[in-house]
């Protein structure tokens, strides 16, 4: 069934027949062949003209994380393909699937130093999961079908396809994504039955489990999290997630902890420290997670299920790995549980809920309330009230405001929590919200900021109007950069270097410049209404929330140090808590 | 190539610090560009050693190569080598062939030597009792081939420097699991 086409036609052939209908770009001369064939088919596949090549890759991150499919961009040659490898960065370490395709000079200029040429494959080889530089128009349906079945099976990622522009002008024969496969690439998706058994064996034995879930069940789909909740409520075991986690299981759930590491709750990070048995789903031991390696959960054998052969054994000694896709493996593991009439150990689960109910009392994401200022932990607070129950998508930035929303946002359902988790980008929030909303164009949107970071890609709420997507901003606006300065406070004495945001743009009027509404709010007491406003008002709003300045994101495991050393709010001494060896760590 | 065996994080002083093993992978790769690079990337770019790296086309209707790496560091290093090269998707295969055992490694080198009288004998001798052929010959020179484990290879480039070595050139180890299965 090949039909005869030129490489740019195949381009928009395959995308579609990917059911590819929103895509992220910018023009430029080497892919204005792909943009001219767009020309005739705007309404089979919405582009969406970002005003950065960040931008369209962190949009693409955001329409994938939110809606289960792969995010696609179009950009062009040299400073379109590296503007967008920190987006490409970004989706590798938080396992996103992305198709990123690239203009390229044509090939017989491939290597000359031509005007906008970059060594694209070269540039992105190491943080793309795949790519790809066709150097044929005969490869490239094979390449583009390929490249969708990388990025999407076994541990999702990003895929770069980089097309020079006499490829898109050449004619070839196209074929359709029927056994596009890739010829080897075949990732392990059912565990191996005999340690499926080991493990039910493990948790039936267990006398203080938990379950510490991670970013590899939201990625394994929306089934991976109802077995997740039918796996708890059958063994009874606590249950904490990781910042990329949250949502598989729902914060209102009776065995959830709160989410663990560097700002996790006193009771998930102890519950880790002092469990017996660690099953940990899709997770894999980041350094934000363990704290002090030689000092993580000591005391437990370590269950370990990931889709990635390479995360098990990585970072922490693990009793029993599988390999396998959360879906399956958690799948049948509740089957085999249910079907061998394995019970917990009810006498020993109870000892364990009271002692996880011990630190469950210490109340660790409490705070100083205060009605003369905004306290952040209070804004994240009354955004959920507000929001609660309601169709809603949160995207963030990077630092203290990502923290708090982490902490004192609470999702009930996967792929509703959209941050930079690995990479840790400043800018994502915004251009991810431009994403999410258009994979859920009648949903509300919210991106938690702060006004540092939300400067690093505001350009984009220029698309935003253009394409009138009603996202909200959502800026927690310290006029630090809040967690530079808190670790300032806590490691160097005080010695604010650079931190403080001395120049910043009135928010509201900006707003205004853009065509979007501005709310600017400071009194504790107009919080409530002003949030309200930003909700009510259609189409993008930029709100600037005027917060605390000076307070700390706790609680906190200091560098260097383990699970059951954290700094609590009521703790004094912060810089004291730190010795030599973790000032040195980030 | 051979900085001191990086560690597996910063934090893998946890670990514990093992001796380092010395071990040869055989990587059965599609030939395809850029293949070679995601390989010595991955090396670089996570901090391992490479010791010794050879690569050719082993199968050309299918298109595969195969890449032997010989690196070293410490046991958990080694196993996650082998998994971060399962990673690459252009990789079929990696098979570690120190850790299955039995394997035969062979490298072959050419060794110019320069020289006369005395010494041009001795090189002579020496080159029969490592059965290394003579490849190239002038009045005062002789470029030796050699094949053989890197040990042997060693030894013999070690005898040949007092005698008027020149220069070496090494292919790297190729290797290969003995008996009748495939690596």
């Amino acid at each position: 069934m090949a039909r005869e086409m030129t490489g740019a036609e195949m381009v928009i052939a395959a995308l579609k027949d990917q059911g590819v209908d929103v895509i992220f770009g910018y023009p430029g001369g080497a892919v204005l062949p792909i943009y001219d064939v767009l020309y005739d088919h705007q309404h089979a596949i919405h582009h969406v003209l970002v005003r950065h090549e960040q931008g369209a890759a962190h949009a693409a991150e955001g329409y994938a994380r939110s809606s289960g499919r792969p995010g696609v961009m179009l950009v062009t040659s040299g400073p379109g393909a590296t503007n967008s490898v920190t987006g490409l960065t970004d989706a590798l370490m938080d396992s996103v699937p992305v198709v990123c395709i690239t203009g390229q000079v044509p090939t017989h200029l491939i290597g000359s130093d031509a005007f906008q040429e970059c060594d694209t494959v070269g540039i992105t080889r190491h943080c793309t999961k795949h790519n790809y530089l066709v150097r044929s128009v005969d490869d490239l349906p094979r390449i583009l079908h390929e490249a969708f079945y990388v990025a999407r099976h076994g541990r999702p990622g990003p895929v770069v396809i980089d097309i020079p522009k006499d490829v898109q002008f050449a004619r070839g024969s196209y074929f359709g994504p029927k056994n596009a496969e890739h010829k080897t690439y075949r990732p392990q998706l059912v565990g191996d039955p005999e340690k499926i058994e080991q493990a039910v064996s493990m948790m039936a034995a267990a006398k203080r489990p938990i379950f510490y879930t991670g970013g590899g069940v939201i990625n394994a789909g929306p089934q991976a999290s109802r077995l997740l909740r039918e796996l708890v409520a059958a063994t009874g075991f606590p249950i904490t997630s990781t910042l990329m986690g949250l949502g598989a299981y729902p914060a209102s759930g009776e065995n959830w902890l709160g989410m663990l590491g560097m700002h996790g709750t006193f009771e998930a990070n102890n519950a880790m420290h002092d469990c017996d048995l660690m099953i940990a789903l899709g997770a894999r031991f980041d350094d934000r997670i363990t704290g002090r390696l030689d000092q993580f959960s000591p005391g437990s054998e370590k269950i370990h299920v990931d889709i990635d052969p390479s995360s098990i054994n990585k970072n922490v000694k693990i009793d029993l790995g599988i390999v396998g896709d959360c879906t399956h493996v958690i799948g049948a593991l509740l089957e085999r549980w249910r079907a061998r009439g394995c019970e917990a150990d009810a006498g020993a689960l109870k000892k364990w809920w009271a002692q996880i109910g011990k630190w469950r009392a210490r109340k660790s994401l409490s705070y100083r309330r205060s009605d003369k200022v905004i306290k952040p932990q209070r804004a994240v607070e009354r955004l959920y009230a507000a929001t609660k129950g309601r169709d809603c998508y949160i995207t963030t930035e990077v630092g203290q405001h990502q923290m708090w929303a982490a902490q004192h946002y609470h999702f009930e359902a996967p792929n509703r929590w959209i941050t930079s988790g690995g990479l840790g980008t400043m800018g994502f929030g915004l251009p991810a919200a431009i994403g999410v909303q258009m994979a859920h164009p009648n949903a509300l949107v919210v991106d938690i900021a702060g006004e540092g970071s939300i400067l690093m890609n505001i350009q984009e709420l220029s698309t935003a109007a253009q394409y009138r997507l009603p996202v909200k901003v959502f800026i927690l606006n310290n006029e630090y950069l809040g967690m530079v300065r808190q670790w300032q406070e806590l490691l160097h004495g005080g010695r604010y270097s650079q931190s403080y945001s001395a120049a910043l743009p009135d928010f509201v009027k900006l707003a205004k410049a853009f065509g979007a509404h501005g709310i600017s709010c400071s009194d504790p007491a107009d919080l409530d209404a002003a949030i309200a406003e930003m909700i009510e008002t259609p189409g993008t709003v930029l709100f600037d929330c005027r917060i605390d300045k000076t307070e700390n994101c706790l609680p906190m495991i200091p560098s260097g140090k383990a699970h059951n050393e954290m700094i609590l709010p009521d703790d004094a001494d912060l810089e004291a808590e730190i010795d030599a060896l973790g000032k040195a760590l980030v | 190539m051979n900085a001191p065996a990086a560690p597996l994080s910063p934090y893998s002083s946890a670990i514990g610090k093992s001796n380092v093993e010395t071990h040869t992978l055989s990587v059965l790769v599609d030939n395809e560009p850029g293949v070679l690079a995601r390989v010595v990337g991955l090396f670089s770019g996570r901090g391992y050693n490479i010791e010794s790296l050879t690569v050719a086309e082993v199968a050309h209707t299918e298109q595969l190569s195969r890449i032997t790496i010989v690196t070293s560091g410490p046991p958990e290093a080694i196993e996650q080598i082998g998994h971060q090269l399962e990673r690459l998707v252009p990789i079929h295969a990696v098979t570690d062939l120190t850790l299955r055992g039995n394997a035969v490694e062979r490298e072959l080198a050419m060794i110019k030597v320069a020289g006369t009288g005395a010494s041009r004998d001795e090189a002579l001798r020496l080159a029969e009792a490592f059965r290394a052929r003579v490849i190239d010959t002038t009045i005062e020179s002789f470029v030796f081939e050699l094949t053989g484990a890197a040990s042997k290879i060693d030894q013999f480039v070690e005898l040949m420097r007092p005698i008027g070595l020149v220069e070496v050139s090494r292919t790297g180890i190729a290797a290969m699991s003995r008996g009748k299965d495939p690596i």
